[in-house]
């Protein structure tokens, strides 16, 4: 058994937390850059530009590419050949609150109903599994509230198939619009049930933009999709272009035979992500 | 891309006539801060008759809760945000004279009939561009509600604050007229 010190969790966590904020990755940079290229609006191109250069000020200048510096999301595989010394769970929101605290990030997270500030940006969202191996692997996900709140699931009929997927993911897309602050990735979760639809269609979202989804059966599909909502014409921030979205991500497991779950998770252009392994 | 109309808060009926649509502005002055809990605190003061903590008259709001300022700078990260959970609380604020709203996203119906009747517009500025934003922030300070933090309604003074009129006092919509331009499929 492999040893590890919840405090090294902590540390992990608060950097990988002021990092993501901080720091737009060379995947969405490069996808950024591209888009330029294939947006024909010029005020599209000239967002695409800003958006470009508010990431190298937030790199530069050390503040967040955005204010709402979002919930924290953490995807943890814990390896079944390691032991964490201390509690896990508390591990993870003490460096949330040490990390937003120390690196000037907007605590975002409230009561449903007074409203009132928890303060230090918890709790935070944890999805755990167990896997192979003796290491402790931790995505550090903050995910901003406008994107999120434009999200959708469907519970459609099995009858409804791959036509039926693909309109509710162009209409949640279309009605969307502006609001997400396109241009967006747009997170598919088809299959496993209610929950589990969701959590695929966030999980997609870590995948690095520019990489094939590695199952060869969804490669066109995620393409088909792209397409689609790229001809919604919402365009970059929703003020009309043919770059809605910068990628589709799906993941897909089956499901029961009376159902044909749907999740989409919309991400927004400031799509931020922090891989961490101890 | 040019700017179209240079802006000096507190703005006028004049000022804002001339706004249309899909021009850029950029915007010199005193902008107040509010989202979700501060209009919601706005609005029940209205509806109790009390005064409010900042004037409405000839001002403007701009959607935002700010990052904490680092040590050196006056503000965080201060991008727009969603507009349209601040439809509901609008049209009270516009009868009372408030002429600009600065945000990303569609408004309501009711919302821009409501800057029509009472001649005010609305703007976009660069969702998830708040380091980009923070730059045209020149000071900044809570007058009211403290205890939100970064729901606070904060004066921020501002020093060409770039933005785009999405609704004029005509009507016009820059979402629908924009998406119009390329949409290949029908509308949602």
């Amino acid at each position: 058994m492999r040893e590890i010190r919840a405090e090294s969790i902590v540390n992990a966590v608060s950097d990988a937390a002021i990092r993501a904020n901080l720091e737009l990755g060379r995947d969405v940079m490069e996808a950024l850059e591209r888009a330029v290229g294939l947006e024909e609006s010029e005020v599209g191109r000239d967002i695409l530009k800003k958006l470009l250069e508010n990431a190298r000020i937030a790199r530069e200048e050390r503040i967040p590419i955005c204010q709402d510096t979002g919930v924290a999301v953490l995807f943890v595989e814990l390896g079944r050949e390691a032991r964490v010394i201390g509690d896990l769970y508390q591990a993870l929101e003490e460096g949330v609150r040490k990390g937003y605290e120390q690196g000037f990030l907007r605590k975002s997270v409230c009561d449903p109903f007074t409203r009132k500030n928890t303060g230090d940006n918890t709790p935070v969202i944890v999805h755990l599994s167990l896997v192979p191996g003796d290491r402790l692997r931790i995505w550090m996900v903050p995910k901003g509230g406008g994107s999120e709140n434009m999200s959708r699931l469907f519970m459609l009929p099995p009858s409804a198939g791959w036509a039926g997927v693909k309109e509710k993911v162009v209409q949640t897309v279309a009605e969307a619009g502006p609001n997400p602050c396109p241009p967006t990735i747009i997170g598919v979760g088809i299959g496993g049930d209610f929950e589990q639809s969701a959590i695929l269609a966030k999980k997609s979202l870590l995948r690095p933009l520019g990489s094939p989804n590695p199952d060869p059966r969804l490669v066109p599909m995620e393409e088909e999709l792209l397409t689609d909502v790229n001809r919604t014409g919402v365009g970059p921030q929703g003020l009309g272009g043919r770059v809605t979205s910068l990628a589709v991500h799906i993941l897909m497991m089956p499901c029961h035979i009376a159902s044909l779950p749907l999740a989409v998770n919309i991400q927004c252009h400031a799509s931020r992500h922090v891989e961490i392994v101890l | 891309m040019d700017v179209e109309h240079h802006l000096t808060t507190p703005l006028s009926d004049k000022d804002v006539e001339s706004l249309r649509a899909g021009d850029r502005v950029a915007i010199s002055g005193i902008v107040y801060t509010a989202r979700d809990a501060a209009h919601r605190r706005l609005m029940e003061l209205m509806g109790a008759g009390k005064e409010l903590p900042i004037p409405i008259a000839g001002q403007v709001i701009y959607y935002v809760g700010p990052s904490p300022a680092p040590p050196g700078r006056v503000i965080g990260a201060a991008g727009p945000t969603t507009s349209y959970r601040m439809d509901p609380y609008a049209p009270g604020l516009l009868e009372r004279g408030l002429k600009a709203m600065i945000g990303k996203g569609k408004r309501s119906r009711e919302v821009i009939e409501a800057m029509v009747r009472y001649k005010a517009v609305y703007l976009a500025a660069i969702g998830g561009a708040g380091a980009l934003m923070a730059k045209a922030v020149i000071g900044a300070r809570v007058v009211a509600y403290e205890e939100l933090g970064p729901e606070a309604i904060r004066e921020l003074k501002v020093d060409k604050m770039p933005a785009v009129v999405v609704n004029d006092v005509l009507g016009n919509d820059l979402y629908e007229e924009g998406q119009e331009k390329y949409r290949l499929t029908e509308g949602p």
